[in-house]
């Protein structure tokens, strides 16, 4: 594989932000971080990702509005939702408006949020 | 009965109630008002024979008891509005917690990874410490959540059908080391032909290793012996966990299922545990139309079983 694949991480606690782009460089993904609903948005629109991991809880404009923008403008394009957001509503919500799968933050270690991406994108 | 009278008092102290806005101690006074009233009626009665007089006493005495009955209502919601807040509090507190948590736990994540090796083994010590208690807090965070979601009434589950029979083989397996650990055995014995139930399987999943995981705790320090089984009982699937452990004190049976309670066994044992596994395991099974009990002898041991309705055979 010659191209790095590009993930974009809508993320505004910075150690998580930090930490997700530590492990997936060494991973050999091309990272981009926005911490930030808009400026999220923009740089899905710019850099086309092949992944979005997505926070629910952001400044600006939140994970759900930011969801259903991004799924207006390109299906297809995956997003994770990574959240410590719980609720079994919140959970629906996201996957009705297109999110390809929820995870809870606290509830995973790092690499099995790897693994999941990895799935995702058939690697 | 005076006893109870004297905790729900307490309660709405907790509650930051006042005496007169405690329904308990207004429904008291209500009481004494009506006997009162009523001998003032009688006596009423008794000098003017006048249907109008009688009517009329009757008329206010249930007056004074309607205007008193209101403020216990008001009372009442005075207290399940102070429930609220509390529930409230400790659901976004926990969310709070959980963004921290999470940092830690990825931090570390990274540093015991396998790409980090300049660490000595002393180091890595502390640091998978520092992962089990990050670890640890996560649980308690989590439960302190369907706590509140339980006395709240959003304790939702995803329920689907599932075979309780193939989910306890899991559970018993991931636990078997823990069990080893421990010096007790685990012997699961599951009936043929169990039925399935429609409830959310990482849940129940829960349910059972809180049991397991308690009787591996509580068995006795040497061949320790906890015996799993499962089987059909009229319409429903029996889940049973017994252990030949120190058994719960009697004084001690009524709480098993409260928040928060942990014996005193516990106490002496220095186990870890937050003491709401039992609480969220009790809401769990009553909201998939289940019974949850146990039965205990000091010295002997205890058992604890849960029963969910067969959707399908």
């Amino acid at each position: 594989m010659n191209i790095k694949k590009k993930i974009l991480v809508i993320e505004d606690e910075a150690t998580l932000q930090k930490a997700l782009d530590d492990v997936l460089s060494q991973e050999g993904f091309e990272v981009l971080s926005a911490t930030d609903g808009i400026v999220g948005l923009e740089v899905a629109k710019k850099e086309k990702p092949d992944l979005i991991l997505l926070d629910i809880i952001l400044p600006k404009m939140d994970g759900f509005e930011v969801l259903s923008k991004l799924k207006a403008n390109d299906k297809d394009t995956p997003v994770v939702i990574l959240t410590n957001l719980s609720d079994l509503n919140d959970v629906q919500k996201a996957l009705d408006l297109g999110a390809t799968t929820y995870l809870v933050k606290a509830d995973y270690h790092l690499d099995e949020v790897i693994r999941k991406i990895k799935e995702i994108l058939c690697m | 009965m005076i006893r109870d009278i004297v905790r729900s008092f307490r309660e709405c102290k907790e509650n930051g109630l006042s005496l007169w806005q405690c329904p308990s101690f207004l429904f008291i006074v209500m009481g004494l008002i009506n006997i009162c009233s009523m001998m003032g009626v009688y006596v009423v009665v008794s000098k003017y024979d006048v249907p109008e007089i009688v009517v009329l006493s009757v008329c206010s005495v249930s007056a004074i008891i309607f205007s008193i009955g209101l403020s216990i209502i008001h009372g009442f919601e005075q207290v399940s509005k102070a429930n609220k807040i509390k529930s409230e509090f400790v659901s976004i507190a926990s969310h709070q917690l959980k963004a921290p948590l999470s940092g830690m736990r990825w931090a570390s994540d990274i540093l015991l990874s396998d790409r980090n090796k300049c660490l000595n083994e002393k180091q890595n010590g502390y640091l998978r410490d520092i992962q089990e208690n990050t670890t640890r807090m996560i649980r308690l965070v989590n439960d302190l959540l369907d706590v509140s979601r339980i006395e709240n009434g959003k304790m939702d589950i995803r329920e689907n059908i599932i075979d309780v029979g193939k989910e306890a083989e899991g559970v018993v397996r991931e636990l078997n080391s823990f069990a080893l650990a421990h010096n007790a055995e685990l012997i699961l014995n599951v009936e043929d032909d169990l039925g399935l139930v429609s409830t959310e399987s990482s849940r129940i999943r829960m349910v059972m290793q809180n049991f397991i995981d308690n009787a591996i705790k509580y068995t006795k320090k040497e061949k320790g012996e906890v015996r799993i089984s499962l089987k059909n009982e009229d319409d429903f699937v029996m889940f049973i966990v017994e252990d030949n452990g120190f058994g719960i004190p009697k004084k001690e049976q009524k709480r098993v299922f409260d928040k928060f309670f942990r014996g005193d066994n516990v106490a002496k044992r220095q186990t870890i545990g937050t003491g709401l596994g039992l609480f969220i395991a009790k809401a769990l099974i009553e909201s998939s139309g289940g019974e949850i009990g146990f039965d205990s002898k000091q010295g002997k041991g205890s058992k604890f079983w849960f029963k969910l309705p067969i959707s399908k055979k």
